[in-house]
């Protein structure tokens, strides 16, 4: 597992992985709101929490075909199904892989793109915070979705299709984590939500994407 | 009888013929019934006047929206753990009624809201939860199109069923939080004591009945429909390889 998670990690950092690539696409959205929106620092305070997270999650959908269309084209992912190590262990490290590839990177430069959209200051430990702990469910929801279109040809947007709804809990919660912290309000509520969501799906998903696996893979 | 006989398509073919004509007479009644009585022969309410008719489609649709997904994961549970072939094929016919459901409740849901909350549309958690159930219901479709071996494409469709599920489940409770709203909480339960007057009730109840006898007919006619297409399928198949 860990052999397979390096793998994968060296396969998306050097040349041509498209590693960077979720970030700067994080970051063209987060620069072309205000254009839409207007420059208006309360506007754009107000409404900066959903535009982030709404960021992150369409950033962590675009690296979503890459998890495992790869492997499947070149035939990797068979020799990985019949390798010792069980497919639900696959599932984790691809998703892990993916999600230390897009999602980390996207909290780290979260608190950058909040100042860009005028976030107040009090809510800025309560975005890295909410995307730290959210995001592994976006990555572990991707991978699941992504191993459902694997075989398909234009997988890529019935795939969006498929996942995005399955992201909307996160979304809520996240997003209200961010916009509480803001006003001073209480927060752990919504933390405890997101953090049970993204435990649930870390723990059980695995087993759907392997479920789905196999029967792509046969 | 029991439910294993019928992953036999040509029992259920054979049970379905017979059962279907009794069925379509008796949604038509119950329906028909429930409708007519509901719109002419019930006051007005004393708040809402005439728009309070729409009640009586509005429940059922809401109803079956919501248990047509219901019995599409049984069907995919069922599918999954014993390889019941028809019942793959009735999740797979049971979807578009079902998203056709939603799409009524939500349709007549705005025309009464106009009058009454002075909007078609309000981000309540009721309405934003079943708009998502709508999307499910997509998302669930687009996928059995997109794959064209069927026993696949089945069970994806099913994991993918098994695990909207408890999405659409944690959407449902989400939005709650998210959002509190217009709607009014349930006057149809069976478990309180305050509910909306009899006048009101029976006229429902018909219709709702009749709701689901329609559904289940529909689900069969398009099951029927599938298994045809699959026995087609199988004969071009043959042709081809003569």
């Amino acid at each position: 597992m860990i052999a397979l998670l390096r793998r994968d990690l060296a396969l998306a950092f050097r040349a041509g992985g498209g590693f960077g690539l979720g970030l700067a696409f994080f970051l063209i959205v987060t620069v072309l709101v205000p254009f839409g929106v207007g420059p208006n620092s309360a506007t754009l305070g107000l409404i900066a929490p959903g535009i982030l997270w709404l960021g992150a999650l369409l950033a962590c959908l675009l690296s979503l075909d890459r998890v495992f269309a790869l492997d499947w084209e070149d035939g990797s992912l068979d020799l990985l199904a019949t390798a010792p190590l069980p497919l639900e262990g696959v599932a984790v490290s691809k998703a892990l892989a993916h999600w230390i590839t897009t999602g980390l990177p996207l909290v780290a430069i979260s608190p950058l793109l909040g100042l860009f959209l005028s976030l107040p200051t009090g809510a800025m430990p309560w975005l890295i915070l909410s995307l730290l702990i959210g995001t592994p469910a976006l990555s572990w929801l991707g991978t699941f979705g992504a191993a459902l279109t694997v075989g398909l040809k234009r997988g890529g947007l019935l795939m969006s299709l498929l996942v995005l709804p399955l992201y909307i809990p996160t979304l809520i919660f996240g997003a209200e984590v961010i916009k509480r912290g803001a006003d001073g309000l209480a927060t752990a509520t919504p933390l405890a939500f997101l953090a049970g969501i993204t435990l649930g799906t870390v723990a059980l998903l695995p087993f759907a994407t392997a479920a789905a696996l196999r029967v792509n893979l046969r | 009888m029991s439910l294993w006989e019928y992953a036999n398509p040509r029992r259920f073919m054979a049970t379905s013929s017979w059962l279907l004509p009794p069925l379509v007479v008796l949604s038509a009644l119950l329906i028909a019934t429930g409708l007519v009585w509901g719109f002419f022969f019930t006051p007005d309410d004393f708040r809402q006047g005439s728009t309070v008719k729409i009640i009586y489609l509005h429940v059922p649709a809401a109803l079956m929206a919501i248990n047509a997904w219901l019995m599409m994961l049984v069907c995919s549970l069922i599918w999954i753990i014993r390889r019941h072939h028809v019942s793959a094929l009735a999740a797979r016919a049971a979807a578009p009624i079902g998203m056709v459901m939603t799409l009524i409740a939500l349709f007549t849901g705005a025309i009464w809201g106009k009058p009454m909350w002075g909007t078609y549309w309000e981000w309540d958690p009721r309405l934003t939860s079943f708009l998502i159930l709508f999307l499910f219901y997509i998302g669930y479709m687009a996928l059995w199109e997109a794959i064209e071996n069927p026993d696949a494409a089945a069970d994806l469709t099913s994991v993918l069923c098994i695990v909207g599920s408890v999405f659409a489940l944690l959407s449902r409770y989400a939005v709650l939080f998210w959002n509190q709203g217009l709607h009014q909480g349930a006057t149809f339960s069976l478990d309180k004591e305050q509910n909306i007057s009899n006048v009101f009730w029976y006229p429902a109840v018909i219709s709702m009945a009749g709701f689901v006898c329609l559904f289940v007919t529909l689900v069969l006619y398009r099951t029927r429909m599938e298994i045809r297409r699959r026995r087609l399928h199988a004969l071009d198949a043959r042709s081809m390889a003569a």
